[in-house]
């Protein structure tokens, strides 16, 4: 695969909400809300998009729904170089 | 998935992971910028900045089958993992559950009223 060229900021899309009711006329998009926890078991799992490095292709963006279809294990740890 | 960048995965790859793993871990080691990912999936310690210990099995229809949480000083269990991605897969492809501590091989259970006050009888652990 050739690497593709990545600058030093590269936007991934995060998490891809299923899209929301329109808001009323003049309303305030909450913008500035924490997103919550929407993972629950026996539920859709919510895609995403992430910028990746990925041994033998370098970085590339990755979506979640890339693997739909096979079985997924998504880990989540604290940070690269520690322990446990 | 953590909150480092890619650029510091491609070094922990290069400088650690590749000495442990040989060739170095072969799945795509995903950047979680922000937390936006990690809060969606109830991982992001904000005050921290970090995700912590959050694993998820999703399965083919991309339905979420388990998930495991845990603060960051306690290590997970790869082989529970590897348990449980198995157990799933056979009751996917059986439709048998599994009782607690099943592993491949092991005697499954049927569902159903016949089932209901004879788990004693069939599952021996």
């Amino acid at each position: 695969m050739p690497e593709l060229k990545d600058g030093c900021v590269q936007p991934a899309r995060g998490p891809i909400l299923p899209a929301s009711p329109p808001l009323p006329a003049g309303a305030m998009p909450l913008s500035q809300e924490v997103p919550k926890m929407l993972a629950r078991v026996g539920k859709e799992a919510i895609d995403f998009e992430a910028t990746a490095f990925v041994e033998g292709a370098g970085f590339r963006p990755i979506k979640l729904s890339d693997y739909k279809g096979k079985w997924i294990v998504l880990c989540f740890y604290p940070g690269d170089f520690t322990f446990v | 998935m953590s909150t480092d960048s890619r650029f510091v995965h491609k070094i922990w790859q290069e400088q650690e992971l590749s000495k442990m793993v040989k060739g170095g871990v072969p799945f795509p080691m995903l950047s979680d910028a922000g937390g936006k990912i990690g809060a969606i999936y109830g991982v992001y310690d904000e005050a921290a900045g970090v995700d912590i210990r959050g694993r998820f099995i999703i399965d083919p229809d991309f339905v979420i089958r388990a998930m495991e949480v845990l603060t960051p000083e306690v290590g997970r269990n790869p082989k529970e993992l590897v348990r449980q991605v198995k157990a799933f897969q056979h009751v996917r492809a059986t439709g048998e559950v599994t009782p607690s501590g099943w592993e491949p091989g092991q005697t499954t259970l049927k569902p159903g009223p016949a089932l209901v006050g004879k788990v004693w009888e069939v599952w021996k652990p």
